[in-house]
């Protein structure tokens, strides 16, 4: 393929993920709220459509019509970039993420990923830093006591989870030898997925992804009885939306890594489908619907914790970070080293 | 006109100017913004010289990191009587230039006036694999594992160091 194929290819392959995001992210935001009325006994919105399937449109045009408000006090341009970061961080993520195996299409060999970069893992790591910069920067700049104690304690959270995470990672790379997303998910074979082999490494990357999300009960950034609304407590109108979404789409990005670190990404558990003789297009589109599976059986997970546990105090919060998840963590990369060295995996 | 140059001139162009802004604005805290994007295109240029490595290093440590911690630092401080400091006292304006001066003409000599130390020559696909993960990887645990370990020393007693003295002003 020549450079400008690529372009192209790269082009169509984003606008595809983009669309699927972002109507992922305005059906999860129906779901959570469906969901919770479930889990707490009630109807939830059942009147936009058929059972309220059209909610998120509703919501995403009431938000467009409010007055956007910026109080006098704030930074008015670090204000509204805040949020852009926010966003910019959320969707960038996804480019190395791979949803199914590359095909055939008419003479090109297309992969279902973005960008097959031979660093996709640090990459990811690289970017979820910087996300920590929208919310210190939306708190800071709002020019309220209440959005700097908001973002100062979730950048403080941020970090430290950063840390366990990155070493939870450390564990899947030293098992799969390398650090390309789709020789992580191909290194797991059919039934080998590392959430079995190293299950630490599972649940404090699972417990640091949920902090890094700013879910409950990691929610401490917006905990609505102590700092009002958190960071984004001036923001309104398109600007809230925007922290809203990306909220979202970090959960999104949080459980397809999930999936491709250790759930095995696109493969089916225990059936080789590659020896039952289907066309290949049909093998594809098995891979992907995977894919999606196990991404939608993750969301309804974050969801139900979020209605099911209640939030963290801050200091426990920072113990649990540093004190269990982080040893936990490096215990994690001797148990991998150790049955590196005993099994020869 | 190929991709790489295209990439090349814009990356370049923005750490240019951005580097100029964060000198010149009053606020600290939109300096050190500024400083974050010139990063993030001096990591872009790493890329385009195949240094995976580097560039996203630079962005985990020195975007990522270092500048959230320098953002922290300014916002809790609120330096604002830095400001007086400097545009009073022309002491302290004429040490800036001279440094500022030495500083300069010493990059000048090292651009024009010295050749490179060491330059990769030979093959173009070593040249490539010079800068990924498992280059940099095998480099750092056999040709050069004491200064690896040293460096690994140094954070570790610095990072006492610090815990040390948060802990006193606690007590």
């Amino acid at each position: 393929m020549s450079t400008w194929e690529i372009v192209i290819f790269t082009l169509i392959k984003i606008l595809v993920i983009f669309t699927i995001m972002m109507l992922t992210v305005s059906y999860l935001v129906y779901f959570e709220r469906r969901i919770s009325a479930w889990t707490q006994n009630r109807l939830g919105p059942n009147r936009v459509g058929w059972e309220g399937v059209l909610q998120p449109f509703a919501d995403v045009f009431k938000l467009l019509l409010k007055e956007d408000i910026v109080p006098e006090q704030a930074e008015k341009k670090i204000h509204s970039l805040a949020p852009v970061i926010a966003l910019f961080v959320a969707f960038t993520t996804y480019a190395v993420i791979p949803i199914g195996p590359s095909f055939n299409f008419f003479d090109y060999n297309i992969s279902l990923v973005v960008a097959d970069v031979n660093m996709g893992i640090l990459y990811v790591l690289a970017l979820t830093s910087l996300g920590v910069y929208a919310i210190t920067l939306a708190g800071w700049s709002s020019g309220s006591k209440y959005s700097l104690l908001g973002g100062i304690r979730s950048s403080a959270q941020m970090i430290s989870y950063e840390i366990s995470m990155g070493f939870s990672v450390g564990g899947v790379i030293l098992l799969s030898e390398s650090l390309r997303p789709i020789a992580i998910v191909e290194s797991q074979g059919l039934w080998m997925w590392n959430a079995w082999i190293q299950p630490i490494g599972f649940i404090t990357f699972l417990v640091s992804a949920f902090a890094e999300t700013n879910r409950l009960p990691f929610d401490l950034p917006e905990a609505e009885p102590e700092l009002v609304g958190g960071f984004h407590t001036e923001y309104s109108s398109m600007k809230f939306a925007g922290f809203f979404l990306a909220e979202y789409a970090n959960m999104i990005i949080s459980s397809a890594l999930i999936i491709t670190l250790y759930l095995g990404g696109y493969q089916i558990p225990f059936i080789d489908i590659t020896t039952l003789g289907l066309a290949h297009w049909f093998e594809v589109l098995i891979y992907i619907t995977a894919f999606f599976f196990k991404m939608g059986a993750l969301l309804f997970f974050f969801l139900w914790v979020r209605w099911t546990i209640p939030r963290f105090r801050y200091d426990q919060l920072m113990n649990l970070g540093w004190k269990v998840m982080f040893p936990l963590a490096l215990l994690n990369i001797i148990w991998v080293a150790v049955l590196i060295m005993v099994f020869n995996l | 006109m190929s991709l790489e140059i295209i990439l090349f001139v814009i990356l370049g162009g923005v750490a240019a100017v951005t580097s100029v802004i964060v000198i010149t604005r009053p606020n600290p805290i939109i300096s050190a913004l500024f400083l974050v994007l010139n990063f993030a295109s001096l990591a872009g240029l790493y890329l385009l010289l195949n240094a995976q490595f580097i560039a996203v290093a630079q962005v985990i440590v020195y975007a990522g990191a270092i500048m959230v911690l320098f953002l922290f630092v300014i916002m809790l401080l609120r330096p604002g009587n830095e400001e007086k400091i400097f545009s009073r006292n022309p002491v302290v304006k004429i040490i800036a230039s001279i440094v500022a001066g030495v500083v300069f003409l010493q990059i000048v000599y090292m651009i024009f006036f010295t050749s490179p130390s060491n330059s990769v020559t030979g093959e173009v696909s070593a040249s490539v694999n010079a800068g990924t993960v498992e280059a940099i990887g095998r480099e750092l645990f056999t040709n050069y594992i004491l200064p690896f370990e040293a460096a690994g020393f140094l954070l570790l007693a610095a990072a006492i160091g610090a815990l040390v003295l948060a802990k006193k002003k606690f007590e």
